[in-house]
């Protein structure tokens, strides 16, 4: 047994109300750069739909994922490693970035610039890869909502799949919303595809990364990884993807996305494995025992032997302590209600998914019956196969059983609930009828309705080694500007962190270049002068790092001297 | 022999392989990030198809030929029983059609970087000078072994150019190899010594990366925090050039 530990994601779909706003603050973190300005780390796909990029999940197109050989071995879909070596001149199964879609802005300067006439002035959309006009035909959303479903919904892999086809009718259809992020899988595609040995899973935390240094660009990342979450800048040739916030998440803080999160539907925690059974139970014969087989490689928290030999890793007695509080654990292994995306890709996913029994209730609301009564739900489960049916082909390898018994579940806790918030008398035959006792299912209610920040966000902050720490003092010749550097840096960032400009995350600054790390990320944006004062870009200051409080230098434009040209 | 041969065949090689040596070293240590074969594929993909692969495979050959009759002493080949003649069929019959590969791939590509815009806006400058000695180092190589392999009489190279460079890299150059050789293999030569004094420079550094440990590495690849190669520990160096908006660009 060799105990890891995995920071995980729950993404609660019942609260998800397709805002956008995880998509928007993610984007303005990381992917607000040339060369990666059609890649959204996370996006919010409505379901039926194409997904982003298109059809991504059609592994038959895309050769994404692993697949079991005859010989009952693992391998990836897309050929061993002397075939992707052979391949690398031109990897047949990458993605176009029309499949994603070809970025644009619209010609703002025109409303402003444009001439005195008779017509309104438009801002034209243009490229943003030609600078040309183009005709917007598709974007990251473009099904948003179920817009202009009747003509590309057919085209949902998931569909394909199914035995009875949605009938895409205005008053006929459900629909849920699918917020996705880099799954940081178990048995990560991408990492095994890398040429290079670029990417690589955290021994600490189990995040994928991408070393942006020893990145030679050969996109088998891109194509190897199922769920379509490793991007190609395409300015800098290099690829870029989630990185689950590493830096939030060393201090112990929530990733952006989650931070953000209106509805509060996420939840991230540790999760304790058996690093030694993530082979065996990727490589199991049938897919739909997947599921099972990566529950297993779970490690109970509270089991001493698992402590020890946890501690016998070196890892930390708070980890340890975190992984017992962990509502991923509860949620993943204890109420059994989040379940895998797309398990059957045998990449191990750990980002879950409390399926949405929202489709479900809207069908029993609208026909009439009680929408919270647990023997109406039941039989609705049981009835409409439908919605089932997808959910288990996104979840469960088209397995409708744990599907139901997870929307069963949520449909007993509204049940319950609903008898305990009139103050009549709670009835202990519907948490019965699942599997659990009014107790669980109370447990199950808080965490899932009234969590508080704390109970949804459990991380523990990473430790600072002493060799880490040392390095942090640098070497004083390689400053910016200093004889090691020769100028001020022109990339603010490798590893993902960086923008296009020529300041860094907080401004210019003399001396040392600031990297927020552990050790000195609340100094550096709790008490800085610097970063606080600094303008950004010359003669003007960051509003973002701005606290409020007095007048920063750069926070008005300078005042022209009396005479001088304005 | 005159102060040209001199400077032609011996300064100009020594000073390219010095360049070539010291530039990769250099980039290797300050330009990690920008180490990178900068694919465009994601832009096109349909001459891609055809064109890299046609011109990956094809160079692969010519360099192995390269490789067999510049630096492998011609007593030592006929040691092993191949004579004049073999070699000479060999190189001239597998060489035509390694050039064949290599030149259609190549046309593929430059017809694909002119003319296909995405392509074309993401082209340095230094792309193109590079494009520029690459292509001519194929296109005179090639003209060389039609005109003198398979119209001409059949050139021995291997009795001058090859102890030239062989002179070369025992420290004992001998420029008088190189004076009669013909006018288009001079030209070949040339050319190639400038490609690879550009190379340390150019997008073609990428050739130093063939990702052969691929082949014995675990598939899954696990790195501490605290690896000094690791996410966050150092000052990021410069990458490999600025970022621009291909919208102001093209209002330039």
């Amino acid at each position: 047994m060799r105990v890891m530990a995995q920071m995980s994601m729950i993404m609660n779909l019942d609260k998800c109300i397709g805002c956008h706003t995880c998509s928007v603050t993610c984007k303005q973190v990381w992917t607000n750069r040339t060369g990666v300005e059609y890649a959204w780390f996370n996006n919010v796909e409505t379901r039926p739909g194409l997904g982003y990029p298109r059809e991504y999940e059609n592994q038959e197109k895309w050769k994404g994922g692993w697949v079991r050989n005859k010989r009952g071995r693992l391998q990836l879909k897309a050929g061993g490693r002397l075939k992707k070596l052979s391949q690398i001149f031109n990897n047949p199964n990458l993605p176009q970035i029309d499949d994603y879609y070809e970025p644009w802005t619209y010609d703002y300067d025109m409303l402003t610039t444009a001439p005195a006439g008779t017509q309104s002035p438009v801002a034209r959309p243009k490229s943003l890869l030609t600078g040309q006009d183009i005709d917007i035909k598709w974007s990251g959303n473009w099904d948003d909502d179920l817009g202009g479903s009747q003509e590309t919904a057919s085209q949902d892999p998931i569909l394909a799949t199914m035995s009875e086809k949605v009938k895409m009718e205005f008053e006929e259809t459900f629909m849920f919303y699918l917020p996705r992020i880099c799954e940081h899988c178990l048995n990560p595609a991408c990492v095994a595809a890398c040429p290079s040995g670029a990417m690589y899973k955290r021994e600490e935390d189990g995040i994928v990364l991408v070393d942006e240094d020893a990145c030679r660009g050969w996109r088998m990342c891109v194509s190897a990884c199922p769920y379509k979450k490793v991007y190609f800048n395409h300015k800098t040739g290099k690829a870029e993807k989630c990185t689950l916030c590493y830096p939030l998440i060393e201090q112990g803080k929530p990733t952006i996305c989650s931070e953000t999160c209106v509805g509060r539907l996420r939840y991230l925690g540790l999760m304790l494995y058996d690093a030694d059974a993530v082979l065996a139970a990727a490589s199991i014969e049938n897919d739909q025992d997947l599921l099972d087989a990566q529950r297993a490689c779970f490690l109970d928290p509270f089991d001493p032997e698992v402590i020890a030999a946890a501690k016998a890793e070196g890892m930390a007695d708070d980890w340890i302590e975190a992984a017992q509080n962990s509502p991923i654990y509860k949620l993943i292994s204890e109420f059994e209600v989040a379940l895998p995306l797309h398990p059957e890709y045998r990449t191990m996913p750990m980002v879950w998914y409390i399926p949405p029994l929202s489709p479900v209730v809207d069908v029993v609301s609208n026909s009439g019956s009680d929408g919270e009564d647990a023997r109406t739900l039941f039989a609705a489960i049981d009835k409409l196969r439908i919605p089932v049916e997808y959910l288990a082909g996104l979840f469960s390898a088209g397995d409708v059983v744990p599907v139901e018994l997870s929307l069963r579940k949520l449909a007993a806790m509204r049940a319950y609930m609903r008898d305990i918030n009139l103050g009549n008398e709670p009835d202990e035959r519907i948490p019965n009828a699942v599997g659990m006792t009014g107790e669980t299912i109370t447990a199950m209610y808080r965490l899932l309705a009234i969590a508080k920040y704390e109970d949804r966000y459990v991380i523990p902050k990473a430790h600072v080694e002493t060799a880490r720490e040392l390095d942090e003092l640098g070497c004083s010749l390689d400053n910016d500007g200093g004889p090691g550097m020769g100028g001020p840096r022109e990339h603010a960032g490798p590893h993902n962190a960086g923008d296009a400009g020529p300041a860094g995350p907080y401004g210019n600054t003399p001396g040392m270049p600031l990297n927020a790390t552990v050790d000195n990320y609340n100094q550096m944006v709790g008490d800085s002068p610097i970063i606080k004062t600094r303008p950004a870009t010359p003669g003007r200051i960051n509003l973002l790092n701005w606290n409020g409080g007095g007048v920063p230098q750069g926070l008005f434009p300078p005042i022209a001297d009396a005479g001088s040209p304005a | 022999m005159t102060a040209w041969d001199y400077l032609l065949w011996v300064a100009f090689p020594y000073a390219a392989s010095g360049v070539f040596v010291v530039g990769h070293l250099l980039r290797y240590r300050y330009d990690q990030f920008g180490w990178t074969s900068r694919s465009s594929q994601t832009y096109e993909n349909r001459l891609l198809r055809w064109g890299s692969p046609m011109f990956h495979y094809g160079i692969l050959m010519v360099i192995g030929g390269h490789v067999v009759g510049l630096f492998i002493p011609k007593p030592w080949l006929e040691f092993f029983g191949v004579t004049e003649h073999m070699y000479h069929l060999g190189a001239t019959w597998l060489g035509s059609f390694a050039a064949v590969l290599t030149v259609a791939g190549l046309a593929i590509l430059i017809y694909r970087r002119r003319l296909t815009k995405r392509v074309l806006l993401v082209t340095t400058v230094m792309d193109k000078f590079m494009y520029v000695f690459l292509a001519s180092t194929i296109a005179f190589g090639t003209t060389a072994t039609v005109l003198y392999q398979i119209f001409g009489g059949g050139y021995d190279y291997r009795g001058s150019i090859s102890p030239w460079i062989r002179s070369l890299y025992s420290f004992q150059p001998d420029p008088s190899l190189m004076s009669d050789v013909p006018f288009f293999f001079q030209l070949h030569v040339l050319t190639a010594t400038t490609l690879f004094l550009l190379w340390p420079f150019t997008r073609l550094v990428h050739v130093f990366s063939a990702p052969l440990g691929y082949l014995v590495r675990p598939y899954v690849v696990y790195r501490s925090r605290d690896d000094p190669r690791g996410a966050g520990s150092r000052a990021p160096r410069r990458g490999w050039e600025k970022s621009e908006r291909p919208l102001e660009r093209s209002r330039k």
